[in-house]
């Protein structure tokens, strides 16, 4: 099918390209031309974009499906055109049969692509390694211990030397077992004053350093998932500097609050890794803005009646695949960064981070794209998200930013 | 941000906590407080204030103390008290804590004394009453986690204003495991909101919060430079669990360096007050020579509890 995006600011941060009122031809579930038509290329489907930006589609590094469908409708009602899947499921993703599962559901859904993450440790335990080549077989595009720590760092090693000989990437979520597992906040002056058990921001640089040791001597890949804090930032910028192959995240709400916003025990701004000070925010903020973090949304949907608890008792987490455009689009206005580079954040980096062709408009790259209103205001209610996870801090806020169209491979998914 | 312990009006509308009360209304509590302590010196020690009222006292963390005197208070205000032991009923079958609450407001409660083991949980109990409608429904915290208990705070507040008349000269020194106190924490907001000038925390690192300087403290790991010219000393419990392991090596070491005795207490004033809110381990915090001694108002202080309490609940349920 041929299909014409006509009138809309096309926006490749990969390539550079921010074009006004432009044309994109997509023939056979790729891109074919910007601008001037391919010979011969007649529509079968006119989109008209005026207003809108045409950007590729988000590439998301961290949402879990909880309920697939849901899930999956709710990425591209987002622009998300591809989910990477934490394998923190029910069973974790740790055999190449669950993932090869997981991977086909995805297709015969045929809505945003699914790129799951294989548990780098059977069950998560943090103990025995899981077949990572079978799993990297059955469609993982990583490996990972979502957000579970190893405890044993000699497991850690291993796990790190094992995937270095097959150079599959690793994501890693930053945190120190013993000095987080009894902690609920941010341990500062609003835990000290809602008297909430703190994790202190050495739970996290401890962790990095150790991570960046590991890097060193066994030259895996890894990813190191949202980080919280400024401390946290500066390793891993000095470990980048210094040439090792490691990139790292932030989840947007990380970039928007700090602990302040738990207020009166507001558990919908309960997240883990916590919400930390304002000079935290910032230096999150910055490295995003310095094109070193990628952003993504951490998407965690959590049923009401584990919000409708005391804050100690709620589950962590947001709802996010379908506020990470506008979340980003709200950030990059605070920071006074351009659409383009913050576009940049959640299409090209992740892609660039797991090593994928996709996240760009190149000619001959597959037609995963967005076009949203970047003016359109809607009103974030329960009724407005399709994801099962309603649990968001935003509730009841305007948002900017509204998805018109989504396409993946080249068809009309949202 | 919207402030959920005070109606549209600004009235007191459920005790939540000391923080973030206005000092008129702490003041209102006091001055209440102190009309009723006539009361309880009468033979007939009732007031009708309450008559036909139904105070449901909700323990999910067993306290038999506690909720004793917010018995005796409740019923010298006349009211109908309904006692609910909820750590072995309902939630033990499952329940949520707000389907419980759903429960009793269809049996028409009008005020809940909760106490709970969860920092926060009386703040989700006045929010839902507020989402539902029911704001004819009060919340009095009887102490939840480590957040707050400001019934004991405000007590602790009468009883230094009993004795020592103005809180605008005083220096106040809080000593033990300030970390997971929730007396604590409603003692320096009432201090700090009083106007007292010098608000200090006495204790080892490891019974200390982060940025304790932040709530206008004054942090002190020396015992004996913490109590040096206080005019109030407030020793908190220490618990047992705390006493042996990560926080601290052991009672004795504890009691050493931060157990109140005859010889510390005399680098205070000489008329400083002793002040604990019970119950208390002889020996661990304090040396039985101070805790049955002249200085101390430990006994006191419960006395005044239910007067504080009395106040409060005919507050709340008034406005």
């Amino acid at each position: 099918m041929n299909i014409l995006i006509e009138n809309g600011r096309v926006i490749d941060p990969g390539q550079a390209v921010d074009r006004e009122a432009t044309s994109l031809f997509v023939v056979a579930g790729r891109i074919a031309a910007i601008g001037e038509a391919p010979a011969g290329f007649v529509a079968d489907e006119v989109i008209d974009a005026a207003g809108c930006v045409v950007c590729p589609g988000l590439i998301d590094l961290g949402a879990r499906l909880n309920s697939i469908e849901a899930e999956l409708a709710a990425a591209v009602a987002g622009g998300v055109t591809s989910v990477v899947v934490p394998p923190d499921a029910d069973p974790p993703l740790d055999e190449p049969e669950l993932a090869d599962r997981l991977v086909h559901r995805g297709r015969e859904i045929g809505k945003a692509r699914v790129l799951p993450l294989g548990a780098l440790t059977l069950g998560l335990q943090g103990e025995r390694l899981s077949e990572l080549a079978g799993l990297k077989k059955a469609g993982c595009v990583a490996f990972s211990q979502a957000k579970v720590p190893v405890v044993d760092t000699e497991a850690l090693l291993r796990a790190l030397e094992y995937a270095a000989s097959f150079a599959f990437p690793v994501f890693l979520h930053p945190q120190n077992h013993w000095l987080s597992r009894n902690g609920i906040a941010h341990d500062g002056e609003v835990a000290a004053r809602l008297g909430l058990a703190g994790i202190p921001v050495a739970a996290e640089t401890i962790a990095i350093a150790t991570i960046v040791q590991l890097v060193r001597d066994t030259g895996c890949r890894v990813h190191l998932t949202r980080l919280s804090s400024a401390a946290g930032v500066a390793l891993a910028k000095a470990a980048m500097a210094e040439g090792l192959p490691l990139s790292f995240d932030v989840g947007v709400h990380h970039l928007l609050l700090t602990e302040n916003d738990i207020g009166f025990f507001n558990t919908h701004a309960r997240f883990q890794p916590p919400l930390r000070t304002q000079a935290d925010r910032a230096a999150l903020s910055a490295a995003a803005a310095e094109g070193f973090a990628a952003i993504c949304s951490d998407h965690t949907p959590v049923g009401a009646d584990d919000k409708l608890v005391p804050f100690g008792e709620a589950k962590p987490g947001a709802t996010g695949l379908e506020v990470l455009l506008p979340l980003t689009l709200k950030w990059a206005e605070q920071a006074g960064i351009s659409l383009s580079a913050a576009l940049a954040r959640i299409t090209s980096a992740p892609a660039a981070i797991l090593g994928l062709a996709g996240g760009s408009l190149a000619i001959g790259a597959a037609a995963d794209i967005c076009i949203f209103d970047p003016a359109a205001e809607w009103q974030l209610t329960p009724e407005a998200l399709k994801s099962r996870g309603k649990n968001s801090p935003w509730l009841g806020c305007r948002m900017s930013g509204k998805v018109r169209r989504t396409l993946v491979g080249g068809r009309i998914v949202y | 941000m919207h402030n959920p312990q005070l109606n549209d009006r600004g009235e007191l509308t459920h005790l939540l906590s000391t923080e973030g009360l206005p000092r008129a209304i702490l003041t209102q509590i006091l001055d209440t407080a102190e009309s009723f302590m006539e009361v309880s010196a009468r033979e007939v020690k009732k007031v009708p204030l309450l008559r036909g009222k139904s105070v449901f006292n909700l323990f999910f963390e067993n306290s038999t103390r506690t909720r004793t005197t917010f018995e005796i208070a409740a019923k010298r205000l006349s009211a109908d008290v309904i006692n609910l032991d909820i750590g072995r009923s309902s939630t033990a079958k499952g329940e949520t804590l707000l389907d419980t609450i759903d429960n009793l407001c269809a049996m028409h409660a009008n005020l809940f004394v909760v106490r709970h083991a969860s920092s926060g949980a009386p703040y989700l109990i006045a929010e839902h009453l507020r989402r539902i409608g029911r704001d004819d429904i009060h919340v009095v915290n009887a102490g939840d986690g480590r957040h707050a208990h400001p019934t004991q705070g405000l007590l602790d507040m009468y009883t230094i204003r009993h004795y020592k008349k103005d809180f605008s000269n005083l220096r106040v020194a809080i000593v033990g495991d300030i970390l997971h106190s929730r007396v604590a924490r409603s003692d320096i907001h009432a201090l700090t909101t009083l106007g007292v000038p010098e608000v200090r925390a006495i204790g080892p690192e490891t019974l200390l919060p982060k940025h304790l300087d932040k709530l206008g403290v004054h942090v002190f790991h020396d015992m004996e430079a913490g109590l040096k010219d206080c005019d109030v000393v407030i020793m908190l419990r220490l618990q047992n669990e705390r006493m042996n392991g990560a926080l601290l090596p052991s009672a004795g070491e504890y009691f050493r360096h931060y157990g109140l005795t005859p010889q510390k207490l005399a680098l205070a004033k000489p008329d400083a007050i002793v002040m604990h809110p019970g119950p208390m381990n002889r020996g661990v915090e304090i040396h039985s020579a101070v805790a049955d001694g002249p200085q101390a108002v430990i006994l006191p202080q419960v006395t005044f509890g239910i007067a504080v309490r009395m106040a409060v609940m005919s507050i709340v349920a008034g406005n």
